[in-house]
This record gives C-alpha cells, structure tokens and sequence, in this order.
C-alpha cells in the first residue's frame, strides 16, 4: 500500500489568548489515503475549522501548532518554514472555504484572482495561465468561462462563486483538498450539484479530500472515512458507514439521532442537551460528560483514544456496546 | 448613470443657492452696509441717491435677486481696498492656495499611507504604538501653533528654510507656481507640511483600521491560502480594498484643506486665498468676504460631485448600483 | 426526554462578583487606561488652575497698574521689580505670562465649555425633536446638520465672525453654530434605536406629556454617546476658538484668551523671544490633550458595540 496522502499525528494546536490558553486542537490524530475523502465532523468550535488551518499552515496569532505533527507525503509540515510552505499552500494543498461570498476579493476581476494563483506557483506565461483559468472553471461547469473570466465576483451567484473557489483550488491539481464547509451556505439544489462535481472531480484526479462539515448526511453521501471531533479533540472514527450505522460514542450517537430523517416521522426529534462547553474552562475529565445520558464516575478522569475493532477508534470510558439500545 | 448625474447636479445647484441666500443676508443684511458702502463725509442726499443707485431701497429678495443675477454674471462686486473687482482678486491668489493644499494632500498620502498600512500590519509593535500616538496628537494639535513651532525649529534656530512668503515662481499654464523652482519649493516645505499634518493622521487611523479589518476578511485567507506571496496579498488584496475609503476621504478633505489653509497661509504669510480673506474680514472688505465664500462654497460642491463619481469609478459594486438608478 | 432537561443545566462557572452598579462599573472600566487618569488629573488641575487663577497669580495681568513696561521682555527665571520671579518670562508690556496664561485659561476654558454646553442643549433638543417626530421635521433638521457637517468648522467659523464681527459672545455663537450639528445627529441616532424600545411605547400608553417622554424617558437613555461627543468637542471648540483669537478674528484684546497670547507673541518668536507664544502654545496643547484622552477612553468605555 502507497503511503498516505495525509498523516496528523497527535496535533496539538492552542490559542494563547489573555483569558488563558485555548486548546482548540487538541491531540488530533487521522489519515487520509490517497483519493479518500475524510469527514470531518463536529459542532460548531468544535475545532475542526482549525484543524484544517493548521493543515493548510494558516493558523493566525495568538493561535499556533503546539505539538504533533502533520506528515504530508512524508513531509512534516508543521516543521516547514513559511516560505516552504507557501510553496505548497494553494498548489499540492488546496483549501475551499465556507462562505463563497467572502471567499473572492470583492475588488479584483476573477480573471486576475485566478492567474495570480497559477502563476504564484508556475513559472508560465500569463496567456497560458489564462487558458489554465478558463480551463478550470469550465470543469467545474461554469458556462462561458471566457466572459466569465473578465467578470467581478458580485455578479456571480453564491453557487456559481463556490464554484469558482472550487476551480481556484483545482488550478494546480493538488494532492489535497481541504474543504471547510463549502456547501453550508449555499440552497440544497446547489449542494447537491457541488456534491456530485467535487466527487467526480477527486475520483479522477487522485485528490484527497478532508471535507469539514456538521452535516452527517453530507458526509454520509460524500465520504469514506469520518472522524467525529468533540471540544478539540477526535472523539471517534473510523469507516464511514461502520460509524454512522453503529456509533461507538455517546456523541455520535447523539449527532445521529438528532438528523431528522423520513423512518423517524412522528417521532420527536432528539436533540444532545446542552451546549458545547467553552474551551477555555473544560469541565475535568471527559469533555462530553455534563452533556452524555451515559457518563458515570469513571468519566471523572480524561478518557484516552483506543481502537475499538479494524481501523475504528473511539474516546469513552462507556462506549455503546453491540446490542445496547440506542440513547440520546 | 446619467439620471444619477443629473440628480447630483441639481442637488449641488440648490445647495449653492441656499448658500448664497445665507452668504448674501449676512453679509449685506447684517449691519448696515450704507455705512461700508457709502462715504461717511457724503451728505443726507447723496446718501440717498447711493442708496437708490446700489438698490438697497428695495426689499431684500428683490435685492438678492439682483445679487444674483450680477453674481452669475461674474460681477461681485469691487473691492473696497483695492479697487479692484472681488472676483479677479481672489482668482489671482488661487494658484498659491491650491499649490500649497495639493501639496499637503500630496505629503499626506505620501506619509500616512506607508505609516498606516505599518501600524495596521504590526498592530503590537512599539513603532506602531508610537506611530498611533503620533497621530492622536496630529489630530489635537492646533494647526496654528504646530506652524509656530515649525517655524521656532526650522527658520530661528536651525536657519533650514525659510519661515514665510512663496520664494520664486515659474510659469506654468500662465501662473505663478512655486513648485517648480527650489527655493519656491522650501518655501512651500513647512506650510505644506503643517497643512498636512492634520491629514496625515487621518490616513494614518484609515488606513491602519482598513488594514485590520481587511486582514481579518476570508478573502485575504483565502488569498493565502492561495500560497500567495505576503507581498501580492498585501499590497494587492489589501491594498486595494482599503485605497478606496481612503481615497474618498482625501479626496473630500480637499475642501477642508483649502478652507484650513487659511490659518496656515495666516502662519506663514503664504500670499493666498485665506490669508486675503482674513485681511479683508479685518478690514470688513464685504465684497470680497461674499466672493470668497461663494467660490469656497462653490469649490465645495464641485469637489464632493467629483469624489462621489471617482468613487463609483473605483468600486464595481457601487458602480452597479448606481447604473440600476 | 425529561432527564435530558435535568442533564441540560450546563454548570454555572461560580464567579464571585460584587453588586455591580453601572456606575461602579464605568468608574472601573474607566480606570483601566492609566493614560486616561493621567488627562483626568491633568485637567482638573488644569481647571482648578483657571477657576482659582485670580488667587494664585502673582499678579493680575490685566491690572496695568500692576505691570512694568520695565519688565518687558524679561527671559523666564528673572525676577523683576516687584520682587517675585517671571518663571516663564514677561511679554512686550512687562505683564508676567505665568499669570497671563493662567488667566488666558480661564476665558479659553469658559468659551470652550460654556459653547460646548449650549451647543450641546441646542443640538441634543433639536436631535431628540427630529427623532421623536420624524417625518418632514426630521429632514428638515437632518438637512441643515448634513449641509453644516459638508463644510469645515472653520469655513462656517469664519463665516459667521465675518457677519457678526468679533467678541466673546460672537465667538460663542460661532462656536454654538458649529458645534450643534453634532450633537443633533449623534442624539438623533441614538434616540431613533431607544424609541423603537418597549420602554418608550409604555411610556406613550400612559399617556404621559411629549415633553416627558422626551427628556425625562429618552433623553437619560442618548446620554452615553453625548457624553462622549461633548468631551470631544470642548477640546474641539477650545482649539477652534484659540485658532479664531490668533487670527485676529475671536476674543478681543482686552480678554485674551491663550489663543491670543500666542499671536501677540508671534512677531516676538522670529527674533528669538520664543517663551510670549511658546508657554501659551503648552498650556493650549496640554489642555487639549488631557480632555482628548478623557473623551478617548469614555468612548471606549461608553460605546456598547466595542463591548465584548
């Protein structure tokens, strides 16, 4: 077997803020195989938006990568230098981010968004990187690329401008996407379009993908692996339809459960109490504990990441054993 | 775009002419002109032929109205210092105004923009905490009294520059301009720069607080994301998108400029338009206090229709909208 | 689902608070800038200096019997004839410019503050009108403060000294007329957020008189942000007005106030007597400073969209 796209071994990524240091990554560990897309899924300061900064090298101050590292093609890109990294950042690393409308500079042309990207990276003349641009935007279906191309990003759509985004992180054919809810903002009809484009598109190219979401039916449709991120940390993973049909953790079980689906009609919706804790005063022990319908005394110490059956990790002291119901 | 235009334009006629309703009570309604206009020595009927003759027996629109339709011929007036039409006075210390004002929007953008973009980069950094405090004292200090202090260190005690007057002109376009000869050039140096200085922290907060909110936009992280180099991004990505509310702002503050210039000129004895008229509000020279105003009003109007229509110019989305009206 | 609830009660953080008044908390809030309480006891040193001023002065500057054209021009530090030390010199009539600038305070102080007050009652009446009314009473005023603001304070200073002519009074006026347009709008933004509040609507169901409603209910809810603005524009209407006195246009000679002592100085200053402009000049921007670093943590503290 090649060696992974993508390797995060026990990432350790903290905000060191006045109020005290916020540990919004915190010992992450996952892989990413070569044309695999991973889930990443979580709430919202869950800590999976940073995760996929610290990838892409992006973590502002007071933020930084405290320990861990992130084997890229073997490569540790938290030791790179900045200038190594930019060399990599937008070329063999793409990132998509979430909301199209911010995404493109309101007062740059597309045309020029797209080949300063081409040529940050390619040593070629601006006629061929303006056939590399309109290249691009046509495999992600935007019509008439040419005119396209001379246009301003306030008269594009949302979908049309994700789109764009999207072509921008194709330019370079990278290695690795990392995709930070792009679909969030957009109709469902739009989503679904982009859905299907995005997987054709790494299925041909190779590409990796790390898809950032909170929407498990997303990831459902879209991924082959999924790890379920809790207040900065994994707190289970594995392959995708393993985890969602048999959730290990009382918190994925809880997500699922709280996805209104056709079979549950009539039934209440069930919903995890609470609210995601604030990171920067964690209740000791298992982070999930004042919120888990399981939790017990032995919950009071920090629960540890341990394999749970082939290629499956989960973080609970209570895991939900085959045969138990279901609670949430 | 047209309709836009048209609406701005009429907009700015009735401004100036309420302007000139105020300018024209004022000045001629407020005191009684009989005793400026006419020669104390004159008798009780000489004074009334004056009177007769310069329509002051008319009631007060009737006079405006003939304020106005003189005034829209070119005609305010002469003064009554110099004996010479109102008008032609101020028009010919006009270049020395405007010279001296470009030149301080000119060294404001000059010094403020690299300053403030600094200061917005490196928020944390001591030079830009000593660069901010430097504008909150740029925005306190009394014009006049920073002038004073220029001309302490640099004409009394270091003999650099010279402290007033314009120095030698040259000949561009058939006026006199300064800035085309050396010593015309340190002339303008401390004016030009006590002028600015006011400006110069204006562009300094702008650019700084455009910078800071810019760098925290998903498009400058998406930009390097991109694995743009810094310097694309910033000066670029940024860049471009703080010029526009900065260039407005100078632009607009050209009028203040100008209006300012008059206690810098007063300073510096700088042979311009404010310092005429504040000799003439001295010496209560009313047809050249109206004309000043007029034209300053005027000046006024035409520079604001200017910056809104170079703004819609320089933002596609602004331009948009305006094409929908 | 009822354990559910029972688990929901996310835990409270125990934080030991005293009873926080608003004020208790603005003091302290205010208190964190040390800048700030520097120009805090900076100017009410400064005031004391201008209120007291006929007390403390060595001499009454404006008494000529007092003065000794002997004096002239003395350098700071020398001690003149009536046996007490000119520690920041004399001016051209021997008068001493410590006590010159203390008293040169006191009219700069009173015109700044005194225009800045009116300005202030004038503007937040006719703001709190245009707000409460609405419709053409309030563009009829939101008019006439947006044509105002178009033009610079010292363009529409200028122009009403040059109808009125000068004077203290005439000077305040000017000041009033500049300044009001301001206050009016910041008012007016306040108060149109606080009217659409329930409060205020209480308040019209029980009929209470406009005039009620107005000052008694609105008003105390607009008073942040004038605050904040006032400061502002006491240190604006101070420079203005010294501004105005050194071109000849303000304060008669007779009361001159700092910005007129600085122009008598002037010629003085090109043949090296620097200490007639230089000390006044001090004294105008120590002032200045002080009230812009009190209005500029205020501003910080008062305006609730900066609070986290």
């Amino acid at each position: 077997m090649a060696a992974p796209t993508l390797e995060v071994r026990n990432l350790r990524t903290h905000f060191f803020t006045r109020a005290g240091i916020v540990k919004a990554v915190d010992d992450v560990s996952f892989t990413v195989e070569r044309g695999k897309v991973l889930g990443l899924v979580g709430e919202s300061g869950s800590g999976k938006t940073v995760t996929g900064f610290s990838i892409i090298g992006l973590v502002d101050p007071p933020g930084r990568i405290a320990g861990g590292s992130i084997l890229f093609q073997g490569r540790d890109l938290a030791k790179l230098s900045e200038e190594e990294m930019r060399d990599l950042r937008g070329n063999r690393i793409a990132m998509i981010f979430q909301d199209p409308m911010m995404t493109l500079n309101p007062v740059l042309r597309i045309d020029t968004q797209m080949i300063e990207t081409v040529l940050a990276h390619k040593k070629v003349s601006r006629e061929e990187a303006r056939q590399r641009a309109r290249d691009t935007l046509g495999m992600v279906g935007i019509p008439s690329p040419d005119e396209r191309l001379k246009a301003y990003p306030h008269q594009f759509s949302g979908g049309m401008r994700q789109r764009v985004a999207i072509a921008i992180a194709l330019l370079h054919e990278p290695d690795l996407i990392v995709a930070d809810e792009p679909t969030t903002a957009l109709d469902v009809t739009i989503q679904g379009q982009i859905l299907a484009e995005v997987q054709k598109l790494a299925a041909t190219t190779g590409t990796s993908l790390i898809w950032i979401t909170h929407d498990l039916s997303v990831v459902a449709g879209l991924a082959d692996d999924i790890a379920v991120m809790y207040a900065g940390r994994v707190v289970e993973q594995g392959a995708v339809s393993e985890v969602l049909d048999r959730p290990l953790h009382p918190y994925t079980s809880g997500l699922i459960g709280s996805v209104p689906s056709r079979n549950k009609r009539g039934e209440p919706l069930r919903q995890i109490p609470g609210m995601t804790p604030s990171l920067l005063n964690l209740p000791p022990g298992c982070a999930f504990r004042t919120r888990c319908p399981r939790a017990g005394e032995e919950c009071m110490a920090e629960p540890e990441i341990r394999g749970a059956g082939p290629g499956r990790m989960v973080r609970c002291f209570r895991p939900i054993t085959e045969g138990a119901e279901q609670v949430a | 775009m047209t309709v836009y235009l048209v609406r701005r334009l009429l907009q700015a006629l009735l401004v100036v002419l309420a302007m000139s309703v105020i300018v024209f009570v004022g000045v001629y309604a407020i005191g009684d002109p009989v005793e400026i206009l006419i020669s104390p020595d004159a008798d009780q009927l000489e004074r009334e032929r004056a009177v007769v003759a310069l329509g002051l027996d008319l009631p007060l629109w009737q006079q405006y109205l003939v304020f106005l339709t003189k005034a829209l011929q070119g005609d305010l007036g002469n003064s009554f210092v110099f004996n010479e039409p109102a008008l032609k006075l101020i028009l010919q210390r006009m270049p020395a105004t405007l010279e001296l004002a470009f030149g301080a929007m000119f060294l404001s953008i000059l010094v403020g923009l690299p300053l403030g973009l600094y200061a917005g980069l490196r928020p944390d950094s001591p030079v830009s905490k000593g660069i901010m405090a430097g504008s909150i004292l740029g925005f306190s200090l009394p014009t006049f009294w920073v002038g004073l202090m220029l001309i302490m260190v640099f004409a009394v005690q270091l003999g650099w520059l010279p402290s007033t007057g314009r120095g030698d002109t040259a000949s561009l376009l058939g006026l006199q301009w300064s800035f085309l000869t050396i010593d015309g050039l340190s002339h303008m140096a401390m004016p030009a720069l006590n002028l600015a200085l006011f400006k110069i922290s204006l562009v300094i907060r702008l650019t700084r607080a455009g910078v800071r909110e810019t760098m925290l936009m998903d498009y400058v992280k998406f930009a390097r994301a991109k694995g743009l180099s810094p310097a694309r991004v910033t000066f670029v990505h940024v860049f471009k998108n703080i010029l526009i509310p900065v260039v407005t702002v100078v632009g607009l503050e050209l009028g203040s400029t100008i209006a300012f210039s008059v206690v810098t000129e007063s300073v510096f004895a700088w042979p311009g338009m404010g310092k005429l008229i504040i000799d003439s509000i001295n010496v209560l020279d009313r047809p050249v206090i109206v004309a000043y105003l007029m034209i300053i009003v005027l000046m006024f109007i035409t520079i604001n229709l200017i910056v809104d229509l170079t703004y819609s110019l320089l933002d596609p989305r602004v331009r948009l909208e305006s094409k929908g009206t | 689902m009822s354990d559910a609830t029972a688990n929901g009660t996310a835990p409270a953080t125990p934080r030991k608070d005293k009873v926080e008044t608003p004020f208790r908390r603005f003091v302290s809030e205010f208190c964190e800038s040390k800048v700030a309480i520097g120009g805090l006891i900076v100017f009410t040193a400064i005031a004391l200096i201008a209120i007291f001023a006929p007390w403390i002065t060595p001499q009454n500057p404006y008494d000529l019997a007092q003065l000794d054209i002997m004096d002239g021009r003395q350098e700071p530090g020398t001690t003149g004839g009536a046996g007490f030390t000119f520690w920041l010199g004399t001016d051209d009539q021997g008068r001493d410019m410590m006590s010159g600038i203390m008293y040169g305070l006191r009219i700069s102080l009173t015109v700044g503050a005194g225009s800045a007050l009116i300005a202030c009652l004038v503007g937040a009446s006719l703001g709190l009108l245009a707000a409460y009314a609405g419709g053409r009473t309030d563009s009829a005023i939101m008019r006439l403060v947006d044509l105002q603001l178009s033009f610079p304070s010292i363009l529409v200073a200028l122009m009403i000294l040059a109808f009125l002519g000068k004077g203290i009074m005439n000077v305040v006026i000017a000041l009033v007329i500049v300044e009001w347009a301001y206050y009016a709008r910041t008012v007016r933004g306040t108060a149109l957020v606080e009217r659409r509040r329930e409060y205020i609507e209480a308040a019209q169901c029980l009929a209470l008189p406009t005039h009620r409603i107005l000052f008694r209910h609105l008003l105390p809810n607009c008073l942040p942000p004038l605050i904040v603005v006032a400061t502002m524009q006491v240190a604006r209407a101070i420079a203005l007005e010294a501004t105005l006195s050194f071109l000849g246009l303000g304060v008669p000679i007779t009361e001159p106030s700092l910005g007129l002592l600085i122009a008598n100085g002037y010629e003085y200053m090109l043949s090296g007597k620097y200490w007639i402009s230089f000390y006044p000049g001090i004294a105008l921007l120590v002032t200045i400073v002080s009230i812009n670093l009190v209005g500029d943590q205020l501003r910080d503290v008062l305006n609730p969209r900066l609070k986290k």
